[in-house]
């Protein structure tokens, strides 16, 4: 351990929040402080969030507090807490508000720039900062609010900077639900209480859990196998061979992570299941641990989704409480339990191995793969880790068995595929559709133009599609074969007058500024490809500008670390193949 | 290279091709490890013998069949049948442009022979990203007679980060702070070194591969444009401090030391030190009494006086 050269000591109320979140130092009863090793440093994110949430920023004499007693380097904790855009190393205002200005806001009619926004409130000055995608695209223009002090809390609001300090509590408007097809996944937004165990109960919820336990796990895997269910987080990876892999594993100590950091701009369906169905989840989590024989589960959900981390915690806390959570899960005698964890506004850590890093208090930086995170996960143990739509489709298939669930969309693609629609359309919310329905079906249902400016499939790191592309049906099959990608499964809609050249350049910056900087072809290549946008935007394009940003593209999708870096040139790329930046130079 | 002991399990022989010739190589090895042994070279700047690969820089990038991505040799273990190709446009076209990228954001004018030659021999053009690109820009730290650190230099390879963690030292008083092209290395709070937990054993200065860790003196050397590698000399010999027996490389400019190093395949020291070795060579140059200030030559015969 490094050698600690003396700081002054933290504030009264530094050592409350500090008391609160790791428990305090010299605590006889408290046996857990004095433990030695590294297994508290997972406790270094929540930790920084209290002291964020307490106090408002975290001072050098805290951070160097917290350090000692989770016998963390204090330089280490430093790069953790600046890593992530919601805590703060300087002291600042109490209030900040988040104004998002991404890709689906800033075409909103009542989007305004950040800058416009004023940074008083009731006589306080508050905090006014430009944010890339909230996740709440159906709700924009959005905000999201942090508060901090005795009062603390986080909310989100759509509106100005004076609506969303003005509407702390209110509740939300119900997100736009649609299913085109059976209601697998949105059977049950808006229509029972989110809160409540036990309509959940008498809506179908928990059948597919004691299915479980009656098949044993070998069932359940054969069953998840033969679904056919790939991954709903981009990769479309087949679960039954993820879970395989964890359940097969020569080692104990199993984990299964639920990736809720859902935050690739444009996206918001995996919200409004987390805040309208949260009980599935916890369910889904559940057969996931007790198959695949995790004892532990933990929920890593976005900082800025403040109202669906208040409806998991309160549901992991109902489920425990009613026996299906703890030591006896559901009378089965298996162990399985539940613990959510926030992250702190890092699009990187929506990557599966940079949210364990995450989680474990280092910096979201990815890992390289192989070793993949079935052999090597979290805490470099076995994990299982799904997205929430991919887990919430678990209980479906043990409803219908798997030869139901490929009753609905195609071979290669069976089931429902939820898409988050947003931008210039008059219905923005959810759509459940049978997966193999055309996009200009889906374009449709939602109240698109007829025809748009652009349509972006898969968010940031998607691609543009081209006209006429309304015919392609939406599979994991087809789409590549007609070179898209389904991505996250956003749909972002531009409308006529919208300026794509200026919706292109958001991406690019959203890609720099959300670089983690660990391998060179992102941290630079990002960087690069954001100036060579902004000269083609403002005229000043160089000669060799179109082939720097071929070779920008090169490098990064195919020597960078991670999925990020591969799909930072994707959006551009495409733009670039179907003309929508030609004369963007001459616009200006 | 110290010869490793025979212990255990002999390794496993796996079959892979290099550029269509066949190798064996022991399981467990990286493609880095094969490709040397073949005699095929392959850059890596964020690579150092004695710290696990982070391949960060992502330089030693070569083709690997069945993989959609190329994979970075530093740190990617063979397996059975590889086909891997380290030559080749696509190869070629990643490794110009990852010099090219650092070349355009990071002053290279005193990395490493190998890295300059790099960037000639893969033809890169950092001016093409313009006048007006980001660079990185940071003050030079420089605030004792030991070591500067000039960060402009920094190109983010996570060596001294290691050597001063897990790797060597097990010091951490530094770590990567902040996110994407506004990384730096820091200490907590940017605090200055004495206030931080550095115990000034100069690893972090031995293990960086582009000047941005350095000792005061040859940066004063360079600085003044007085550094001239043609009047200096390597004096190899043994630490006096301790009975350890650490290997010493004392970098002389006109008998004046500028730097100190410790062989990498030393098996004491893997080329790693501590603040006596490394900075405790006040005393072998008897120049600095004569030049003490209000000293006269005369009394020093009798400096009891």
């Amino acid at each position: 351990m490094e050698s600690r050269p003396p700081v002054g000591a933290p504030t009264p109320a530094e050592v409350r929040v500090l008391d609160g979140a790791v428990g305090r130092r010299h605590d006889p009863v408290d046996s857990r402080v004095i433990r030695r090793g590294p297994d508290r440093r997972h406790l270094l994110l929540p930790s920084l969030h209290a002291l964020q949430d307490g106090i408002g920023w975290i001072s050098p004499e805290a951070l160097a507090a917290l350090c000692e007693r989770l016998e963390v380097p204090r330089a280490e904790a430093f790069g953790v807490a600046t890593f992530y855009a919601l805590l703060r190393t300087e002291a600042g205002p109490r209030t900040v508000v988040h104004v998002c200005d991404d890709i689906a806001c800033r075409v909103h009619p009542g989007y305004r720039d950040p800058a416009e926004h004023t940074g008083h409130h009731r006589g306080e000055q508050v905090g006014v900062h430009p944010s890339p995608c909230l996740g709440q695209c159906d709700r924009a223009p959005a905000l999201f609010v942090q508060r901090a002090g005795d009062d603390a809390a986080r909310w989100t609001a759509t509106g100005s900077v004076a609506d969303a300090l003005a509407g702390e509590g209110a509740a939300e408007a119900p997100p736009r639900v649609v299913a085109a097809g059976p209601a697998w996944l949105t059977g049950r937004i808006g229509v029972v209480d989110p809160t409540s165990l036990e309509e959940y109960r008498a809506h179908g919820g928990y059948q597919a859990l004691r299915v479980a336990l009656a098949m044993g796990p070998e069932a359940v895997l054969r069953e998840i196998a033969d679904s056919g269910l790939r991954g709903r987080g981009g990769a479309a990876f087949p679960t039954g061979v993820k879970w395989r892999a964890v359940a097969a594993s020569a080692q104990r100590d199993r984990y299964v992570v639920c990736n809720a950091d859902e935050s690739e701009p444009g996206t918001f369906k995996d919200r409004v299941l987390l805040e309208g169905d949260p009980f599935a989840l916890v369910e889904s989590m559940t057969i996931a641990g007790v198959t695949v024989g995790a004892s532990q589960g933990y929920v890593y959900i976005r900082g800025e989704y403040a109202g669906a981390e208040e409806r998991i915690i309160a549901a992991v806390e109902q489920a425990r409480r009613h026996g299906l959570l703890g030591s006896d899960v559901a009378g089965s005698g298996l162990t399985f339990d539940i613990d959510v964890r926030r992250g702190a506004g890092a699009y990187i850590c929506g990557e599966e191995t940079a949210l364990f890093n995450s989680l474990e208090g280092y910096r979201g930086e990815p890992r390289s793969k192989p070793p993949f995170p079935t052999e090597v996960g979290l805490f470099g143990r076995p994990t299982v880790v799904n997205n929430v739509e991919t887990l919430h489709n678990v209980p479906v298939i043990l409803g219908c068995g798997a030869a139901g669930f490929r009753a609905v969309g195609t071979a290669e693609s069976p089931g429902t595929k939820l898409f988050s629609v947003a931008g210039d359309v008059s219905g923005p919310g959810v759509y459940e559709v049978p997966f193999g329905t055309p996009l200009g079906e889906l374009l449709a249902l939602a109240g698109a133009p007829v025809s748009p400016g652009a349509v972006l499939l898969g968010g940031a790191a998607g691609v543009f599609v081209p006209p006429g592309a309304s015919d392609v049906p939406l599979t994991f099959e087809d789409v590549r074969a007609a070179e898209l990608t389904l991505g996250s499964g956003s749909v972002t809609v531009f409308g006529d007058a919208a300026d794509i050249g200026d919706i292109v350049e958001r991406i690019t910056e959203f890609f720099r500024d959300e670089s983690c900087g660990q391998c060179v072809p992102c941290r630079v290549g990002t960087v690069r490809q954001n100036e060579a946008i902004v000269r083609l935007r403002s005229g000043s394009a160089q000669p060799g500008d179109a082939d720097l940003l071929d070779d920008l593209d090169t490098v990064m999708s195919d020597a960078s670390i991670c999925g990020l870096g591969h799909t930072a040139a994707a959006a551009v790329g495409s733009a670039r193949r179907l003309g929508l930046l030609d004369g963007a130079g001459a616009r200006r | 290279m110290s010869n490793p002991v025979p212990v255990g399990i002999p390794r496993r022989k796996v079959a892979v091709r290099i550029d269509g010739a066949e190798r064996s190589a022991a399981e467990g090895c990286t493609i880095l490890d094969v490709c040397r042994d073949a005699g095929v070279e392959v850059p890596t700047i964020c690579w150092d013998p004695t710290i696990t690969p982070v391949n960060a820089c992502r330089v030693c990038v070569v083709e690997l069949e069945g993989s959609r991505t190329l994979v970075p040799a530093c740190s990617r273990r063979v397996t059975e049948g590889m086909e891997i190709r380290t030559g080749g446009d696509r190869v070629r076209a990643s490794r110009r442009m990852v010099l090219e990228l650092l070349a355009s954001s990071v002053d290279l004018s005193r990395a490493e022979a190998d890295i300059l030659r790099w960037l000639e021999e893969y033809g890169t053009d950092p001016e093409r990203h313009g006048p007006d690109r980001a660079r990185v820009t940071e003050p030079v730290r420089r605030h004792d007679e030991l070591y500067v650190r000039d960060y402009d230099r920094c190109v983010l390879c996570y060596k001294c980060v290691d050597a001063c963690g897990t790797e060597a030292q097990y010091t951490f008083a530094i770590a990567v702070a902040g996110r994407g092209f506004d990384a730096r290395i820091s200490t907590e709070y940017d605090v200055e070194l004495p206030e931080s937990a550095c115990v000034y054993c100069g690893n972090c200065i031995g293990v960086c591969p582009t000047g941005a860790l350095i000792f005061t003196r040859e940066y004063d050397l360079r600085e003044s444009g007085r550094f001239d590698p043609e009047a200096q000399a390597v004096t190899t010999t043994v630490c006096p401090y301790c009975g350890v027996g650490c290997n010493l490389e004392l970098h002389t400019q006109d008998d004046e030391i500028f730097r100190v190093t410790s062989p990498q395949d030393h098996e004491v020291t893997s080329g790693h030190l501590c603040i006596k070795g490394r900075f405790g060579f006040e005393y072998a140059g008897g120049r600095r009494r004569e030049q003490r200030e209000g000293a006269d030559p005369a009394t020093e015969a009798s400096p009891q006086a």
